[in-house]
């Protein structure tokens, strides 16, 4: 029923690897640039209200398909940007987490955004009148509190990332979604193989899942 | 609370009656298809997004080769053009349209491979296409040798794609696309320097209206496709009747009439017919 699962030609767990290395990268740049955005977003300076409010709205209402097809299409091929990339692999992949880490981000930021809104008011009046900066009140006062009533809405856009990996296929990155279009171009055997790789999505999602619903009950903030 | 409940059983009992009417159509409709020329109707499989070969056009109307083959066969099955209908076979579902009876054959650029004969069966086939690239005009190679230098894009997961990868050139620079169009995209700014894929799909692509002078096929022969009508498994008074309309179209000349129509823009020549093997 499985001999059609040759390891020897489909290397199926580097492609899961692919996958897992697309998660991890973007997860660590969406929620760098996530974490600025919403800093921008209850910043005193209109004008980053305005810009922040501006990237959530249009990237988390862009479809993913186009953001990634947009990186290859638009800034590769037209504008000629290849990210230091020699060869398509290498671009293509850099590419696809520049477009993961984009769209990831306006979530990570609408996250972060609702526990900022947790922190009671008084504390950031208190910070302030003790004479910390913007950047201080939320530094040291607001985003370590933010931070730990998030991490169950992190954990699920941390498992809609690794599962939205799968569009990276369409610039051509060598993860699961991609050998699992191949596998079905020659086994003809569409069910057992989209089995397989619904169970690869499922062993590594849920584990993180699991651990970070465990971290979010150790660290929530007891009120 | 009472009247919530008994909204979602109202609900729940409205949602099995749908579902369960939605199978029972399902079935019967499988039922009816499966005698296939019997009664005097058809359901084919082709591709809607494939120039040359099967597109749909803006008025809702098809052309292409696959087309012209699968309404040639219809005819010869004792069925009316307005009889047939046209249902999309996109590539990994073709197995499953078949087994599951929604269509009663596909025309859709299906090579036949062992794998698939596993699962289904073939009539054919119709052509034997070959592995090539397309180029931008003037800039086409001549030997094989030089694809490895080359900047090369096809389909992710597709057999050229494969054949690249496994044989032909593992360290050529593949940029592999969800689809063709990107691919043709790519080619038209010179982010890569050739599309490779079967040379019926690529001369499908030159053809085009918008395409039309830009690119040509390198003309190399990178190996073949058998492109086959699937039909269901083992059987073989459908494989019999589609193979005799098969050789029909051959002789009669309609058959290098469509190669020429849908593939000769392109610079297309037209190849001797193929050998029916399926079945034999």
């Amino acid at each position: 029923m499985f001999d059609f699962l040759d390891l020897q030609r489909y290397d199926l767990f580097g492609a899961f690897w692919v996958t897992a290395q697309l998660a991890v990268f973007s997860a660590i740049g969406s929620l760098i640039l996530g974490t600025i955005l919403a800093g921008m977003r209850v910043s005193p300076v209109p004008l980053m209200r305005v810009f922040g409010t501006g990237y959530v709205n249009i990237v988390r209402n862009t479809p993913l398909t186009v953001i990634i097809l947009f990186t290859s299409l638009g800034l590769f091929q037209t504008l000629g940007i290849a990210m230091g990339g020699d060869t398509f692999t290498e671009t293509n992949f850099r590419l696809a987490v520049l477009g993961l880490t984009a769209y990831t981000a306006a979530f990570v930021c609408e996250a972060l955004r609702s526990g900022i809104n947790t922190v009671p008011v008084g504390q950031a009046e208190a910070a302030r009148a003790l004479g910390l900066s913007f950047t201080q009140v939320l530094r040291l006062v607001v985003l370590p509190q933010a931070f730990r009533s998030v991490v169950a809405p992190l954990a699920n856009v941390l498992i809609a990332l690794t599962k939205n990996t799968t569009v990276a296929a369409a610039i051509g990155v060598a993860e699961a979604a991609l050998l699992m279009k191949t596998m079905i171009e020659n086994e003809a055997q569409v069910f057992l193989i989209g089995g397989i790789f619904a169970l690869g999505f499922i062993l590594l999602t849920l584990p993180t899942g699991l651990l970070l619903g465990w971290v979010s009950k150790r660290v929530a903030v007891k009120r | 609370m009472r009247v919530r409940k008994s909204a979602t059983l109202a609900a729940s009992a409205l949602v099995l009656a749908l579902t369960a009417t939605a199978c029972g159509s399902d079935d019967s409709n499988g039922g009816s298809s499966d005698g296939g020329d019997s009664n005097d109707t058809l359901t084919i499989g082709i591709k809607y997004d494939q120039p040359g070969l099967g597109l749909q056009t803006a008025d809702g109307d098809f052309t292409g080769f696959d087309v012209d083959i699968a309404r040639y066969v219809a005819a010869e099955l004792g069925v009316e053009e307005d009889d047939i209908t046209w249902r999309q076979a996109q590539s990994p579902e073709r197995e499953n349209m078949i087994k599951n009876g929604d269509v009663d054959f596909i025309v859709a650029t299906y090579s036949i491979t062992d794998q698939r004969k596993e699962e289904v069966s073939f009539a054919g086939p119709y052509f034997v296409a070959a592995q090539d690239l397309l180029m931008r005009s003037g800039e086409s190679i001549s030997s094989n040798d030089e694809i490895g230098d080359l900047n090369l894009c096809s389909v992710s997961g597709s057999t050229s794609a494969q054949k690249i990868q496994e044989d032909i050139a593992p360290d050529a620079n593949l940029q592999p696309y969800g689809g063709y169009s990107e691919c043709l995209t790519g080619l038209e700014n010179g982010a890569v320097d050739a599309l490779t894929t079967d040379n019926t799909i690529l001369a499908g692509y030159a053809a085009q209206d918008e395409h039309q002078g830009k690119f040509e096929l390198a003309g190399l022969d990178l190996g073949p496709e058998h492109y086959g009508i699937g039909i269901p498994k083992d059987d073989t008074e459908l494989q019999e009747k589609i193979n005799a309309a098969l050789e029909k179209m051959f002789e009669d000349g309609a058959w290098a009439e469509a190669v020429e129509k849908n593939l000769g823009p392109a610079g297309f020549e037209v190849p001797d017919a193929p050998e029916i093997t399926e079945g034999k």
